[in-house]
Formats: structure tokens, sequence, C-alpha cells
């Protein structure tokens, strides 16, 4: 569904991501580790078109996405769940919502009407909060936004850029568990983290990033075992 | 004294008058700033050329049927024209002068120092092109001077009303569009996060355009009513219009469409109050006054909300 | 530049000012080159503010007029004073410094275009202030200005020909010239650009960048306060309209063209906009225009400025 092949950004002279190739199935849950500043945001913002690569090729259901506009990426049905909850704060929770679903403003009349329903079904307290500015919410509820948000546009293909981040344990565990629900009703997620064990108990398959560089990928079930990665992401000696 | 306070009704009046205007013209750069955090410096001149479509329109109607003019038809036969010349020069200039600045990531005193540029270059073309002496908008034959009503001892004229109501009316239909429409949302998720509205889809680089388009239209609707309203325009009106009208912006609040409106009012307000109590060569120094004393004690205006917090987009 | 100085051809160019005059057709060209001598000492003077130390200001050109009037009031039949060239031009380039002072102050805290247009409103207050104090009392003479005005005289020497002021302007564009290149080379000239870059982290430094700006307001208006002077006692005369917005920009764009911060391109800048205008005489008309379109294609196509001699070190983004 989604390839990279030897992609290369660089931030002006300063290379981010060395020559990475990465793939995403249809269904499948891919995580993407890796500590700071190892090119993990910089993936994420090369598959949008927000940073152009300056070699290798991104494709997208068999079409090169590579240096088209990020809004024309958008369009072909890749949404995105930012890092540090970018919502717009000084728009409310329904307005938030409704941009997300920017790109379907053709779409038959109660298909946007159902899309809401399922974000107040997956996250009752929005519904709750509808009229309230963005900016007001908790930060677990902005993460919600957030998510309800990327939902709001059907995406074929999600990306998630540390949805953990800066989460209390109990709300991770929740937040997992709707990926894995979104993943369930057909949506193949991509998505970034540092809280490897988590991310790995739900993945299909796991990409190690570092100093933009894929060093290791291979299954979620043989990573959680590696000694590499028990070391570096698992806290383990 | 006496003659002061009998005087004072009809200035609020004209400050009324003036100050709907101003408020006109002040979302346009209320509007610009809020989505590119720069003072579209040219928006002055953007305001006089709206005048004077304005005048071309009325001359050539008068040309064709002199007399017998209903400002009911004739008014929006001015304001449209001119809402659709300055509206396009305004995407025009943000396409030329603007947008290679801004996708290139420049800090904010180029797009500065271009918006100045325009500023001079439109005012040279159009004195160029259209001469150096002032212009004189036939207004009273499409308002006759006797059509006016008495308000708590003030006269007003029906052009009064009419300024009024078209400027409010503009305002309000703009409200709607930003907070109620799809465009709307759009316009402001931009100006809050550009990046996160591509990522939504939103078409940034029009948006930015349609911004430009709507704020210039706005400012040549205002051009053509102070046309009217002052009857003589020249190439230079849109210096000091654009200044005052961008003190209005940032005393409501820059980037607030709501605070442009109350800004121009209190604006207009205080200038018909200094020519009534003060030395009315001084009238701009008011307005300039007002300017610094806002940004200097507090930059966020009436309405705004932290500027300097939003300065580090 | 490691060093203070000035390449080797600079000298050369010095030199070759030296003698400009013997070349020139005729006295017309000598007075044009006068200009350019003392436009090229606004634009350091403006250059320090804005090139230095980052901070734009929309509205230089009122240093420029109370520099001009403060000379006017001290040496002409205005008030009746008539102290000499010696004694007038450091009184008034102390008193503009402290103008300086006085209108920076209030913009401190703001930022980039904020302070651009507290600046241009305190530029047009000046003017408005210049162009009505002639009542109650008159001070200013209003719009119609002052004229007889003293013309420099030193030891008894009293200058009259365009060729003598025009030495005169080189001395005072060459002191400037030096001293803004000291300036940037010392501990101000550090503070400044550390401002420049980053203001939080030159605060962080350690810097007291209210202090610093404060110096660049002040060190940039007394600049224009030997501008003023000059300007002044050349003219023999003052008048509001020369103290117009136009003319900020005016100097400003020689600044621009020059790549701000670029000391011998400020003046190349200068030069060049002051005398294109000569050359092209019969196109008078339109100089206003072509000087909004080239400020607008300079900052799309070359924002560094069009005689950045130096690498970009400077320029605003």
């Amino acid at each position: 569904m989604l390839k990279l092949t030897d992609v290369d950004t660089h931030y002006g002279p300063l290379p981010v991501l060395k020559s990475v190739s990465l793939e995403v199935r249809v269904g499948e849950i891919v995580c993407l580790l890796g500590g700071n500043a190892s090119g993990k945001s910089t993936t994420m913002k090369t598959i949008l078109g927000v940073v152009r690569p300056t070699a290798g090729r991104v494709e997208f259901e068999g079409d090169r996405i590579d240096g088209l506009a990020t809004e024309v990426i958008a369009r072909r049905g890749i949404s995105l769940v930012p890092e540090a909850r970018r919502i717009f704060a000084r728009m409310t929770v329904w307005e938030n919502l409704s941009m997300g679903a920017f790109t379907r403003q053709k779409a038959p009349a109660g298909e946007v009407a159902q899309d809401f329903e399922r974000v107040w079904t997956l996250f009752p307290r929005l519904k709750e909060r509808q009229h309230q500015l963005g900016g007001t919410l908790s930060g677990g509820e902005q993460q919600m936004l957030a998510i309800g948000r990327a939902l709001m546009a059907r995406p074929r293909l999600l990306l998630m850029d540390e949805p953990s981040m800066g989460l209390a344990p109990v709300l991770v565990d929740q937040v997992f568990d709707i990926i894995r629900a979104i993943n369930g009703q057909g949506t193949t997620i991509l998505v970034v983290e540092q809280n490897a064990p988590v991310a790995l108990s739900i993945a299909t398959r796991g990409y190690v990033l570092q100093n933009g560089r894929i060093v290791i990928h291979d299954t979620a079930r043989i990573l959680l075992a590696t000694d590499y990665v028990r070391r570096a992401y698992l806290g383990e000696d | 004294m006496a003659d002061v306070l009998a005087i004072l009704p009809q200035q609020l009046v004209f400050g009324l008058a003036l100050g709907t205007v101003y408020g006109l013209v002040a979302l346009g750069y209320t509007m610009v700033y809020g989505i590119l955090f720069m003072i579209n410096f040219a928006h002055g001149e953007i305001f006089m050329i709206g005048a004077y479509v304005g005048w071309w329109v009325l001359a050539l109607l008068l040309q064709a049927q002199a007399g017998a003019l209903h400002p009911a038809w004739v008014l929006p036969l001015m304001l449209l024209p001119a809402m659709l010349f300055t509206g396009a020069l305004g995407v025009g200039l943000e396409r030329f002068a603007y947008r290679p600045l801004y996708l290139r990531g420049a800090t904010r005193l180029g797009p500065l120092i271009s918006a100045i540029g325009a500023s001079i270059f439109l005012q040279n073309a159009v004195m160029l092109t259209q001469g150096a002496r002032m212009k004189v908008y036939m207004t009273s034959l499409l308002f006759p001077r006797d059509w006016r009503i008495q308000i708590a001892g003030a006269s007003v004229s029906a052009l009064v009303i009419v300024m009024v109501a078209v400027a409010g009316l503009m305002m309000w239909g703009l409200h709607l569009l930003v907070q109620r429409t799809t465009l709307g949302r759009s316009i402001r998720a931009v100006a809050e996060d550009r990046e996160m509205a591509a990522i939504m889809g939103v078409n940034v680089r029009r948006v930015i355009a349609l911004t430009f388009f709507m704020g210039s239209a706005l400012g040549g609707a205002g051009g053509v009513l102070v046309g009217l309203y002052y009857t003589q325009i020249d190439f230079f009106m849109g210096y000091s219009a654009g200044l005052k009208a961008f003190t209005a912006a940032v005393l409501g609040g820059i980037g607030n469409i709501r605070g442009a409106m109350l800004g121009g009012l209190i604006l207009g307000l205080v200038e018909s109050l200094a020519v009534t109590f003060m030395n009315p060569a001084y009238k701009d120094v008011v307005a300039f006054v007002l300017l610094i004393l806002v940004l200097v004690i507090r930059p966020t205006g009436l309405l705004g909300e932290s500027v300097a917090a939003r300065a580090k987009v | 530049m490691a060093q203070p100085g000035f390449p080797r051809w600079a000298a050369v160019l010095g030199l070759v000012a030296l003698v400009a005059p013997l070349a020139a057709p005729n006295d017309y060209w000598i007075g044009v080159m006068a200009r350019i001598c003392l436009y090229a000492t606004l634009a350091l003077g403006l250059n320090i503010v804005v090139g230095f130390a980052g901070l734009l200001d929309l509205g230089y050109v009122a240093f420029f007029g109370i520099g001009s009037y403060l000379y006017t009031f001290l040496a002409s039949a205005h008030f009746g004073l008539h102290l000499p060239f010696l004694v007038t031009l450091p009184i008034v380039i102390l008193l503009t410094a402290g103008s300086g002072i006085l209108i920076g102050a209030p913009t401190l805290r703001l930022a980039g275009d904020y302070l651009a247009i507290v600046t241009l409103g305190f530029g047009e207050i000046t003017y408005l202030l210049l162009i009505n104090l002639d009542r109650p009392v008159n001070i200013t003479g209003g719009p119609s200005g002052i004229v007889g005005i003293d013309p420099p005289a030193v030891a008894g020497f009293a200058l009259s020909t365009n060729t003598h002021y025009y030495y005169l302007f080189l001395a005072a564009l060459g002191l400037t010239l030096l001293a803004s290149a000291r300036l940037r080379h010392s501990r101000i000239g550090w503070a400044w650009q550390a401002i420049r870059e980053d203001e939080l982290a030159a605060r962080a430094m350690g810097i007291n960048t209210t202090v610093a700006k404060l110096q660049a307001f002040a060190i940039g208006a007394s600049f224009a306060g030997i501008g003023g002077s000059f300007l002044a006692s050349w003219q023999r005369s003052v008048f509001p309209e020369n103290f117009l917005f136009t003319e900020s920009i005016n100097i400003l764009a020689m600044v621009i063209v020059g790549g701000m911060g670029n000391l011998l391109g400020v003046v190349a800048g200068a030069a060049l906009l002051v005398s294109l205008p000569e050359v092209f005489r019969d196109l008078q008309r339109y100089r206003l225009l072509a000087f909004g379109l080239m400020l607008m294609v300079l900052m799309v196509f070359r924002p560094q400025g069009l005689l950045s001699f130096e690498r970009k070190e400077s320029s605003d983004d």
C-alpha cells in the first residue's frame, strides 16, 4: 500500500533520512521505532509531502506521491494524527472534526454525519464538549480529538506520530486499544513510537530507525525478542 | 463650550460614518495579518484604487444618462466592479510580491518591505495614469443633499445611513462566512497551523489567495464609500487612510475580525471628538498617538490575543 | 573582514573620491556628488539600526528632520542665534542622539513589523509637528519652513561653493564609515548582531538588550543629526517637505540595495540611488514607480541586496 524506496531527506544541507526503505501492506499495523531525532517525524512529513525527499521514491497504492502537494496526498486517503496533538486550538471540537472531513465535501450527505457518530461512539467525551474550543480540552481529550479528526477523513492509511506521548499510562492503553479497533475496522496504520513495548504489542511488523537509517525490520514478535530492541527500547540490560 | 456641545451630535455622526469605513478597510489588514503575519502595507493603495474604479463607473453612468440616477442600482454598480478589481489586484500582489517570500520562509521584514514597494508602485502607477489632480465624485447627483433626517440634534444624510448599512452588511457577511462556512473554517485553520491545514487537505495557497481577495475587495468597497462621502479622491489618499485603518485593526486586536470593526468605530469616534475639541490640524496626530499607545501598552489590542505568542509561528 | 578595516581597493576608492571634483563636468555634478556623501552618511546611520541591530526603523527621517531644525534654531536668523558651526554641530549631534533614545525607548519591547509601524508613526508625528508648530508660537515656521540659515564657517573661512560642501560631506562620510566599521567589531557590535539573530538568546547570553538597542537608536540618530545639519546649512533653508515618509523609504532603500549591514554596499547604494535619477532625468516622472518596483523585485529575488560584496551574512532571512 505504502512503499518508500531509498528515500533521502535533507533539512537544508543537513541529511535527516538516509536511504530509508519501508513498506506498509494493506490491513497492517506497522510500527516505526526510534529515539529522539532519529528521523521518525521526518519520515511522516516526507510521506505527507510536507518536506520533499531529495532522492528515492514514495509510492502509495502503486502511484508515486513524492513531489505532490500535501493537500493532494491527503485527498488520496492518507491522514495523520500529529505529534504533540496539534489540534486547532481556536476552533471548536466540532469544527476540528469537520476540518478532518475537509476532503470529503462531495461525499453523500449522510456519510459525514455517520462519521461524526462513529467518533462520538469512540469518544463520548468529545460529544459532550463539541462546542468547546479545542484549546480548552485536557491533554488526553486533545489526543482523542486529534485521532477523531484524522478518522473523519476516512483514511485508507492512517499515520500516527507518537500517540502515547505525554499521556498517563491508563490513557496510553486506551489509545492503543482504539488504534487496534480502528485497524479492525479496515484502516491500515503506520505508527511512530518511542514506547516500543506497547506499540509492538499491537503491531504486525516493525522498523527501527536510528540516525536516519533503518537498522532493523522484522515482525513485531521477533522484534520484541531481539536483544538489540530489548536493550534500546524496552529498558532491559 | 456651548458651541462645541451643539456640534457634538453632528460630529458623532461623522465619527460613526468614518468609523464603519475604517473598520471595513481594517478587515483587509487583519485578515492578511491573521493568516500570513504580515502587514500588507499596500492595502491603503488598494482602497484608493477602489475609490478610482467607483469614480470611473459613476462618471460613465453620468455620461450615459445625466440626471435620473437612483442609488439603489447605481451604488451596487459602483461597488461590484471596484470590489472585483481590487480583489483581483490583491490576489496579484499576493502571487507576485508576497508568495515567493512566504514560500521561502522569509522573516517578517522582507514581506513588509516588499509591501511598501508595492504601495509606492501602485500610488505612482495611479498618479501617472490618472493624473496627480484630484477627481470629484458627483455624490450630490446620486444622494441629493436634502435627503436627510434629524436624529437627536444631528442631521443624518441618506448617504451616511447607506454607508453604515453597506459597511455593516459586508462585515456581517464576512463574519458569517468566516464562522459558519467550510471556507471560513479553512481560513481559520490555515491561520492557526498552515501545515496541519494542508494535511487536512486544504489547498493553503488558494486559501491565502482567497483571503487576499476578500480583504482587498472589502478595502475597495471602503474606497468607493469614502469617495462618495468626501467627494474628492486622489492617488495619495490611501496612505493616511491605510495607516488609520491599520491603527483600527491594531486597536481591536490584529487578526481578530470583530476587533477590526470595533477598532474602526472607536478610531472614527475619537477622531471626530478630537476635531471637535482640539486644533483640527492635529487630527492625524491623534490617530498616530493612539496607534503607538496601543502597540506599546497593549499590543494585543482590545479583543486580541497575545500577539507575542502568535508571532512565534 | 577580520580586522576593522577595509580592503586596499577601498583606500584607492577614497583617493578617487578626493580628486573626483576635478573630473566633474560642471558644478552641478559636484553638487550631486556632495548629495551622495550626505545620503551615504544618513544611510550608514540607518544601517546601524536596521543592518546591525536588525530593528526596522521606518521613521528614520524624523531624526534627519530633528537634526536639520535643531541646526536651524541654533544657527539662523529665526531665533537670532548664530552659534559657530563647530559649536552647533556637536550640540545637534548630542540632541539628535537624545531624540533617538526618546523615540527608541517606547519601542524596546516591540519586535519586527510592530516596531516598524511605531517608528513610522513617530516619523509622521514629527512631520505633522514640523508643519503645524508655527502656531500659537512660531517655532518651526510651519509649511513655509525657515530660510536664512548660516553657512558653516571654520576659523573665518565660510563654505560657499559645492566643492567646499563636497569635501565637508566627504570628510563626514569617511568618519562615519570608520566609526561604523569600528562599532561593528566592538562589544556593542557583537551585541547588536546577537540581538538581530535572536533577541531571546542574546538576553540569555547576558546581553543587556535594552541598552544595546538604545545605543543603536542613539548612534543611528546622531548620524542623522550630522546629515540634518549639513542639509540645513547647504540648502540655507529647511522645509517640512524635506522629511516625508518617502524620504525614510528612500534611505532605507539605499541600505537594502547595498545589502543590510554591508558598509561599502550601503555607500554604493546611496551613490546609486542618488545618481540614477540624475542620469535618467527625462524619466523623472517614473522615478518612484521604478523605485517601488525595485523594492519588490529585490525582496523577491535578492533579499541580501544588489551590491552585497560579502557573503550573505546579514540579510534578514
